[in-house]
């Protein structure tokens, strides 16, 4: 949908679809409403707030301070102002967009597909945890780092009994301490990266002092409720066996010692990876960003993709955080609004853009203080399952590389079948060309990512018929 | 096989009840079919792959490692779809009549 096309639309005429209904998602409808424009806003999920500002299921009661902790005052601002907007944009809760073509997105809403077409697309499809393959974690009772705090934030449930925290990132210690405080017994917190990578990093994490300080105050309740905190560990093995799951967790410390700890659950991650599929079916042009080591969306400073017509906001274009998510959602909105010739207030658009600078910093020093931890993919055991959905392991991603020469990952794909199974290479796919890379001896953006494939999510064929037969059946 | 999941709050709900696998369990209203199954039982399925157990990994819909089905061959992910009261559910894929695809 070329830019002179949207140009000629009236503003009522147009159509105006956001993917995403989380703080960017969100924050954009309300920019495009205030200028007079009635977005359509589709979420998969059935309620709106997306992944941290989630609401727990009607009939539950916890407030908003024991559920959002420091952001409840962020979260009730979001909430509310979503309730505002509900009668003036055209909400479509429980509808996944599983495919697109230019102009139109295919939908899948309770069993039944449909379609929605758009002159201008706007996607704010956030994140999904970032994870490094360990040996063993394809047992049960292992959980990706975000789960853990769905599960106590959606369901007032924990993963475990005793449970431990692995990987990286200020999520580590957010999650740990939610569960401290909702009365879960934390076996351990053990992160990958080493106190020095953060006292380098200081000097970016300054740039938000407030949020630096909340980290530290974190970190403090995990020490004064004495759980053995350790960083710079070096994950050994998850233990455990096929039938009862996860029994204990081995790592080495940065001293070389080998601790083991008896838990019957783990929470794994290392900070987010951004959700592209969809922008990648549109076409839009991703770039690899050094400072994360990952791909994420090449948009320009204001959400425009390479795809005219085709916006991105949010942690779904790359990893900043909900407060830049905000931002970057009105910013959006305020770039189409400008492409739509529309009147825009150059102070509005230089004040989101200034606060982004900001947030930008900011992640950057995440990311060097909490990195991607490549080197552990080139040491991971031959036998430790790279793939969990399918159960490839490093050594078959190996052999692919060095006896059919596959170092570009699709390739390794079609060969090894990495990143084919069930989650479609979200959980895997990362790791796995890391392992590719390393064998390979080639720098991992030399062996490419995986493209984006309809269907986005897998899709289960059965509609309605099916529901009908259900209600005849005896 | 013991329970995986615990709760930590929010049990004075009203309860809901279900079948799975052709037992009568129940749940509380509100809860996931993840949360009702695995505050009973530790897994959520076998794995296809090996002799693994499994139970969930994402519970945001993302990874697919929770899969259950209705009696008359519907799959639903556990992790993001609430109990219901009647709700007959099969942890096992049943015999495919219908044009199953994933
Ligand atoms: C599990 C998890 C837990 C997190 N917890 C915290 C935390 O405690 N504190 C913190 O500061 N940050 C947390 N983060 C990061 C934080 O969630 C993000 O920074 C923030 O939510 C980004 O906002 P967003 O609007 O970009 O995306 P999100 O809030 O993630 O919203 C994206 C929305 O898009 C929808 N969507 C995606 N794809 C599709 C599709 N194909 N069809 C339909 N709908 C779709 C999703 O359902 C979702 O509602 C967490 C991230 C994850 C993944
Ligand atoms: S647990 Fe990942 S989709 Fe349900």
């Amino acid at each position: 949908m070329a830019t002179a096309r949207l140009k000629n639309l009236q503003k009522d005429a147009l159509r105006v679809v956001i993917v995403g209904a989380g703080p960017a998602g969100t924050r954009c409808a309300e920019t495009l409403v205030a200028a007079g424009i009635r977005p359509i806003l589709l979420d998969e999920n059935r309620r709106d707030g997306g992944q941290i500002y989630r609401r727990q299921p009607e009939g539950f009661t916890r407030d908003y301070a024991t559920l959002y902790g420091s952001e409840a005052e962020k979260a009730r601002a979001l909430h509310q102002s979503f309730d505002r907007l509900r009668e003036r944009i055209d909400y479509r809760p429980d509808t996944l967009v599983w495919s697109l073509t230019p102009g139109q997105l295919c939908c899948v809403s309770q069993g039944k597909h449909t379609t929605v077409d758009y002159d201008a697309l706007i996607l704010c499809t956030g994140a999904t945890d970032r994870l490094m393959p360990i040996e063993g974690w394809q047992l049960a009772g292992t959980y990706s780092l975000g789960g853990a705090q769905i599960a106590l934030k959606a369901q007032a449930v924990s993963i475990g009994r005793r449970v431990v925290f692995l990987g990286s990132g200020p999520l580590l210690y957010l999650v740990a301490s939610q569960y401290l405080k909702a009365g879960a017994t934390v076996a351990a917190v053990l992160d990958t990266s080493p106190l020095r990578k953060r006292i380098a990093a200081l000097p970016k994490l300054l740039a938000r002092p407030g949020l630096l300080f909340t980290g530290m105050k974190l970190l403090a309740q995990l020490y004064l409720a004495r759980i053995p905190v350790h960083l710079g560990v070096e994950p050994q093995q998850v233990l455990g066996d096929a039938a009862s799951g996860v029994s204990a967790v081995r790592v080495r410390t940065s001293h070389g010692d080998n601790l083991q700890f008896d838990c019957d659950a783990l929470a794994l991650g290392y900070h987010l990876r951004p959700e592209t599929q969809l922008a990648d079916l549109a076409g839009c042009r991703m770039r690899f960003q050094e400072v994360s080591q990952q791909w994420v969306l090449d948009t320009d400073g204001e959400g425009r993709t390479s795809v005219r017509g085709v916006y991105a906001a949010g942690d779904g274009a790359r990893i900043r955080g909900a407060d830049a998510a905000e931002h970057a959602g009105r910013l959006v909105a305020l770039a189409l609004l400008q492409d739509l010739q529309q009147p825009v207030h150059g102070e509005a658009l230089a004040l989101q853009r200034r606060v982004l600078a900001v947030m930008d910093e900011f992640s950057h020093g995440l990311c060097q203080a909490f990195p991607w931890p490549a080197a552990q993919a080139k040491a991971l055991a031959d036998e430790a399952i790279v793939c969990r959905c399918e159960m490839i392991t490093a050594g078959e991603l190996r052999s692919v590389v060095r006896e059919k020469g596959a170092c570009e990952v699709n390739r390794a794909k079609a060969f090894s079948r990495v990143g084919m199974g069930r989650c479609q290479g979200r959980y895997c796919s990362q790791a796995g060309a890391e392992v590719i890379a390393a064998a390979a001896g080639v720098a991992v953006e030399r062996v490419g990512r995986q493209r984006g494939q309809a269907p986005v999510k897998p899709l289960s064929m059965l509609t309605e018929e099916l529901k009908q037969a259900e209600e005849v059946a005896p | 096989m013991s329970a995986r999941f615990v709760r930590l709050a929010e049990g004075e709900r009203p309860t809901v009840r279900l079948m799975v696998d052709g037992e009568p369990i129940e749940a509380l209203q509100g809860d996931t079919l993840m949360v009702a199954l695995l505050t009973r039982v530790s897994a959520l399925r076998q794995s296809e792959f090996d002799p693994g157990r499994r139970a969930g990994f994402c519970l945001m819909g993302a990874c697919q490692d929770c899969w259950v089905w209705t009696r008359s061959g519907e799959r639903l992910r556990a992790c993001s779809n609430e109990v219901r009261e009647g709700l007959d559910i099969v942890t096992r894929q049943p015999e495919a009549i219908w044009p199953l695809r994933g």
